[in-house]
């Protein structure tokens, strides 16, 4: 009865919810741009707007592809909620970030293919960063489970402070945001017009806007888990992530994909191995 | 209701002389904010609601323009912005100008000025906005406007 209850509050408040996050974030961007901006719930009116639009498809499994992305997006995040397995989750989101390329690869568009490859860039610089976070977990518990995390009243972010400070810019980069918003942009910015999904239209483009609102509440709890002993801190930890990521895509300017590939696999990746290797030499353990 | 809350309009430069385009894009700027609006002036047609064209039509890019309005799902408005797009200014009678963007596509509003202030802009696309919603209401389509028929002549 719980479960249900659980699975029935994933599949109807986390939409809410990322649907608030974005319009907090459209919000927060124009006033740091001191401008009025949309009201707060302008990202409901895009996504019921676009439903109401006609469906224009290059070929026929294009809106596959957008069904694949949302299903794995509310999978990885039920499995974060029921506290599965670190590394089973992010390969389950994986599939979801790749189905995207995949869709986007399908159509054919120039545009579409350019914003695929360079997404698939962002997957490489991010992934072994996810990846470590996870191999962290494990050599604390002793197990990829994240349920093993509640022995203990001292949080996460004491034993691998590193790994969150990579994983900062891993939402960055998974937000889509400056600096790192080359394969797609959300606002408009129009390179490469929109980027992976330049040929979605209508109903199509409405579920990926969905399988974004569940995206954002996906990769904020990743860093709730942080502090998960504590759910008021855990919260705390989630809101200066997502607003670190706002004002870095106020304040930065696009770079090129080879610079986020260059500084991922060394500045991030070597602070995260530091960590790893400081769990490892001082044997340091969650019991 | 919310069709009308939404609109993202793509901006088509026929053969415009630029300073309507500098308008437009005032438009998103802070200080007139059109964002307030939910308008967002994305790049592909696919997603557009409003297509807002700035420039007289030419022989060089009518099929541009017919080929962009062709891409834009329904319900979907043209919005004329300036003097050339909407009778062809004072390009009119070049050699290579066809003329006013309507009559190569069916236009439903015209912003009038050479060029145009910012806030009238603005009051187009608002305009704009209801014929969107009469639109969506009577399940009114755009026809598909065929590529051939506007060849260059041959005494030209
Ligand atoms: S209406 Fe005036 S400002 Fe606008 S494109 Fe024509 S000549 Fe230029």
């Amino acid at each position: 009865m719980n479960e249900i209850l659980k699975i029935l509050l994933v599949l109807i408040g986390a939409p809410i919810l990322g649907c608030l996050i974005a319009g907090l974030d459209r919000k927060i961007t124009s006033r740091l741009q001191h401008r009025v901006g949309p009201p707060l719930l302008q990202p409901y009116y895009d996504v019921s707007k676009l439903l109401q639009k006609d469906n224009i498809v290059v070929n026929k499994y294009q809106n596959v592809y957008v069904v694949i992305y949302v299903i794995f997006v509310i999978l990885s995040l039920l499995m974060l909620v029921f506290e599965a397995d670190m590394l089973m989750i992010i390969f389950v989101y994986t599939i979801a970030s790749v189905a995207l390329i995949v869709g986007g690869m399908s159509t054919g568009s120039p545009y579409a293919r350019i914003g695929s490859s360079r997404e698939i860039m962002a997957i490489l610089s991010y992934e072994p960063i996810l990846v470590l976070y996870a191999v962290a977990i494990y050599m604390l518990t002793g197990t990829f489970k994240l349920s093993a995390l509640d022995k203990t009243s001292t949080p996460l972010l004491m034993y691998i402070p590193l790994i969150f400070i990579a994983m900062l810019v891993v939402m960055n980069i998974k937000f889509k945001k400056s600096p790192f918003d080359y394969s797609t942009s959300h606002h408009a910015h129009q390179e490469l017009v929109k980027g992976m999904f330049t040929e979605y239209s209508g109903p199509g483009m409405a579920g990926i806007e969905i399988g974004h609102f569940y995206e954002y509440v996906f990769l904020l709890s990743l860093m709730f888990v942080f502090w998960k002993v504590n759910i008021i801190m855990g919260l705390i930890l989630a809101v200066i992530s997502f607003l670190f990521v706002i004002i870095m895509d106020n304040i930065t300017a696009r770079v090129y994909w080879q610079w986020m590939v260059k500084t991922s696999w060394t500045v991030l990746l070597v602070i995260s191995i530091v960590n790893i290797m400081y769990l490892y030499i001082f044997n340091i353990k969650i019991m | 209701m919310s069709l009308a809350k939404s609109p993202w309009i793509i901006h088509v430069n026929c053969n415009s002389c630029n300073g309507c385009d500098i308008e437009v894009v005032a438009c998103l700027t802070p200080l007139y904010d059109a964002e307030r609006f939910g308008v967002l002036n994305i790049g592909t047609p696919k997603q557009a609601d409003i297509m807002v064209v700035t420039g007289s039509v030419n022989y060089k890019n009518v099929n541009v323009l017919k080929n962009i309005y062709n891409q834009i799902p329904d319900p979907k408005v043209v919005l004329a912005v300036g003097a050339c797009a909407s009778t062809g200014g004072i390009f009119h009678d070049c050699y290579n100008v066809i003329g006013g963007v309507d009559q190569v596509i069916p236009v439903d509003a015209y912003v009038p000025g050479c060029c145009p202030k910012p806030e009238a802009i603005l009051d187009g696309v608002v305009a704009a906005l209801s014929i969107l919603e009469n639109k969506k209401k009577g399940n009114i389509k755009g026809k598909e406007v065929p590529l051939k028929g506007n060849e260059v002549p041959s005494n030209a």
